[in-house]
């Protein structure tokens, strides 16, 4: 382990670590935003669920690379298409939770809604959404904790992110340096996921005087 | 979309089935990288689940928290760890793709026994059984379709990323993907990235049956997707 | 309770607003990536007249040029050395490092996505520009390119480094067999295992080439990686009994391995050659590459390779060493 080795790289790493927390937070963040409407819309049309479900387990199950390959001819090497990519793979966690999230309120409360005279976009948006919040989340914090897991892979096509030093750390032999990425994704992925545990608490204080 | 049909050409072409770098052994790598990967992570994922989800309390959140962050670690990453120290060792591959296995059977596994209804334990209690007999005959059939689900999408992520065996020289459906990569060829590449997905929808029918077979009526409805 | 969370929705609506808008302006399309520790390199983010919406056809930044590279260690110190060398006579450089295979940055520098990127000219040739040429030697090489890459691009001056494929043994199978040539594997061949990167089981110069200008035909291929540390294992663990290795793979030295001769000219001409974006080749541009590369020997070449794969030096240092030593800094 060649400790020298960080001080004397400290831009890179830190620029590494920038590009990777972008390519993190950024798809999963774009993934809440689609996740919500369809989720809405299939928590309340139920015939809508299965299919959307089947089509989200295939795409998933898409090779993280092959899905960039097949990106490339349209958006090129670039942030972007590794951004659309893990949005993509985000999508896949986050919309199941916002069904369940939805459907797990129960009855009695939407019903205590109407009953107090709310409309359904008021109750969507002061009653559903708020008590779906701690398992929307939950998903959340899986896809982003995955997106900045993922983004290392963008490496592969030249998209810069602490894959870097996974992929020069092999061809030189120096685990020096995959240690250093190792260390510093999971440390991006673990602030991430506190943040949001953070969010949540923020966003459901009934939870936390209960 | 032209991703289909290069794909479905290729795939439909017949030298690509036969030879020995052909579909067929490929196909068979993969599973096997899959399907051991799969097995060692259920192994040890299952038991810790249980257990620790029997005991339930704060364990159990601990639990949660931590494979939330166990599924940060890149593998990629540890891939090329383990490359560079381990060469060609089934290590290189094997540690990585049992270390992406373990989280979701892990969650899924305690949270299936710890949701378990207090009373339904109480009742196998009253009946007389030991801890070890409550925890064989009543938590863990009840856990069973989470426990499913979480094995279930454990192998999903599994056989996505049996394709980075390729990235050191090894065999599986990532050699279509990576090989092309290198020589230009977009054909192996869509190729192995539906042969891929195919293999999943496999994968996905294969564990409805399994539940159809393995979960008694009673508890079907349970398995909530995760 | 509202208030609370209309703020908490609101600091989240911003944060993501600010990400976007950080997204936007640091990463115009075609030179997202920025050089890791370039000292003077600029993000693209002045860039401002960015070819957000259509990746594909966007040039460069107008003054901007961007230096890609290929996904080895060799390839990557050779566009800092361009990319610093043309620093040094003021050109505003952005690096695109590790793009990974042809198919990914061919494509790139034909729009001119990518202005410059380090090649060899035998391998440019023989995969994207005529697959079928028979030219051997540099001049050759040299002038079947000039006829043959499409208008956009061209390729400079070539060094006299040359970093090529070479069939490579351990010494011990060297001595056995006694190998010197290419040529003297051909009894040997049907019982060795042959690795090589995954191209070379279709490239013309590959199993083909091998096959058709020394009749080998070898037992089995094993696809491994570009020269890298999983080649030399396999070579040097007995996994495969004869590999392509790069000449200038530092562990020829340090493992002794034996590259065999190539006497038929198998392998063509590799003289490393800036691969240039026509509209963005300014005579500055034009003369400095040419000049760095009328330095750049195939000892120099080695000699960096090993400083940075074996020494584990930084690729800036080292690129930065040889540019002063050439007076280009």
């Amino acid at each position: 382990m060649m400790w020298s080795w960080i001080p004397g790289n400290w831009s890179l790493i830190w620029q590494l670590t920038w590009e990777n927390l972008k390519l993190g937070v950024l798809p999963a963040l774009y993934g809440l935003v689609i996740s919500l409407p369809l989720g809405i819309i299939a928590a309340r049309w139920r015939w809508f669920y299965p299919p959307t479900l089947t089509v989200v387990n295939i795409v998933y199950a898409i090779p993280s690379i092959a899905l960039f390959v097949a990106l490339i001819p349209k958006f090129g090497l670039t942030d972007t298409t590794v951004i659309i990519a893990l949005t993509v793979f985000s999508l896949c966690v986050i919309l199941p939770n916002v069904v369940e999230g939805m459907r797990g309120v129960p009855a009695a409360v939407t019903q205590a809604a109407t009953a107090m005279g709310y409309g359904p976009l008021r109750r969507l948006a002061l009653v559903e959404l708020p008590l779906a919040i701690p398992v929307i989340i939950a998903g959340l914090r899986v896809g982003v904790v995955s997106s900045i897991s993922l983004a290392s892979v963008g490496q592969l096509i030249g998209v810069s992110s602490l894959g870097y030093l996974f992929i020069d750390g092999l061809q030189r032999s120096f685990p020096t340096e995959i240690y250093v990425g190792l260390v510093l994704v999971i440390v991006l992925a673990i602030i991430c996921d506190l943040i949001l545990v953070a969010v949540r608490r923020a966003l459901t204080p009934w939870l936390a005087r209960s | 979309m032209s991703f289909f049909s290069w794909a479905w050409d290729w795939i439909t072409q017949g030298a690509n089935w036969h030879g020995s770098g052909s579909i067929p052994p490929q196909v068979l790598a993969h599973v096997g990288y899959s399907g051991l990967s799969l097995l060692i992570a259920a192994l040890v994922a299952v038991p810790a689940g249980v257990v620790i989800g029997h005991r339930g309390g704060k364990a159990a959140i601990v639990v949660t928290n931590f494979a939330n962050a166990w599924r940060a670690i890149p593998t990629l990453g540890l891939l090329t760890l383990l490359a560079v120290y381990f060469g060609f060792s089934p290590l290189t591959w094997l540690l990585p793709l049992v270390a992406l296995g373990i989280p979701p059977i892990l969650v899924n596994a305690c949270e299936g026994v710890a949701g378990v209804d207090p009373g339904v334990r109480d009742a196998a209690r009253g009946t007389g059984m030991t801890t070890w007999q409550q925890i064989v005959q009543v938590e863990v059939p009840i856990a069973l379709p989470l426990i499913l689900v979480g094995v279930r999408t454990s192998a999903i992520f599994v056989v996505a990323t049996a394709t980075i065996a390729a990235e050191i020289g090894l065999g599986g459906l990532g050699r279509f993907i990576i090989d092309g990569l290198a020589s230009s060829q977009y054909a192996p590449v869509a190729g192995g990235a539906l042969l891929v997905v195919i293999l999943a929808i496999c994968v996905l029918a294969l564990f409805a049956l399994i539940s159809r077979l393995v979960i008694p009526p009673g508890l079907r409805d349970q398995g909530r997707p995760q | 309770m509202p208030i609370r969370k209309v703020v908490t929705a609101g600091l989240v609506t911003v944060s993501v607003a600010a990400l976007s808008a950080v997204t936007a302006c640091s990463s115009s399309s075609s030179s997202s990536s920025s050089s890791p520790s370039s000292p003077a390199s600029t993000t693209a983010a002045s860039s401002a007249a960015s070819s957000a919406s259509n990746p594909l056809s966007s040039s460069a930044p107008s003054g901007t040029v961007v230096v890609g590279s290929a996904n080895f260690p060799e390839n990557e110190l050779l566009a800092q050395v361009y990319a610093l060398a043309l620093q040094a006579k003021g050109v505003k450089v952005t690096t695109k490092l590790n793009i990974g295979s042809r198919e990914a940055y061919y494509p790139q520098i034909q729009k001119g996505a990518i202005s410059i990127i380090p090649e060899y000219n035998g391998t440019l040739l023989s995969v994207e520009v005529d697959k079928t040429s028979t030219a051997k030697t540099t001049a050759d090489v040299d002038a079947a390119l000039a006829s043959g890459l499409p208008s956009t691009l061209e390729v400079l001056n070539p060094a006299t480094a040359q970093d090529s494929d070479s069939i490579t043994v351990t010494a011990a199978t060297a001595a056995k067999y006694h190998l010197k040539t290419i040529a003297d594997l051909k009894p040997y061949a049907a019982s060795m295992v042959l690795g090589a990167p995954p191209e070379f089981k279709t490239r013309t110069d590959g199993i083909a080439g091998l096959k058709a200008t020394y009749g080998l035909s070898f037992k089995q291929f094993d696809p491994l990686d570009e020269s890298g540390p999983i080649t030399i294992a396999a070579l040097t663990g007995g996994k495969v009994q004869a590999a392509d290795v790069f000449t200038t793979t530092p562990a020829i030295v340090t493992d002794k391995l034996v590259s065999l001769g190539d006497p038929k000219a198998n392998f063509a001409a590799q003289n490393v050659v800036p691969l240039v974006y026509k509209p963005a080749a300014t005579p500055v541009i034009t003369s400095t590459l040419n000049e760095v590369d009328s330095h750049l020997t195939t000892a120099a070449l080695v000699q960096m390779v090993n400083a940075v794969v074996t020494d584990k030096q930084n690729y800036t240092t080292v690129a930065q060493a040889f540019l002063q030593a050439i007076g280009m800094s």
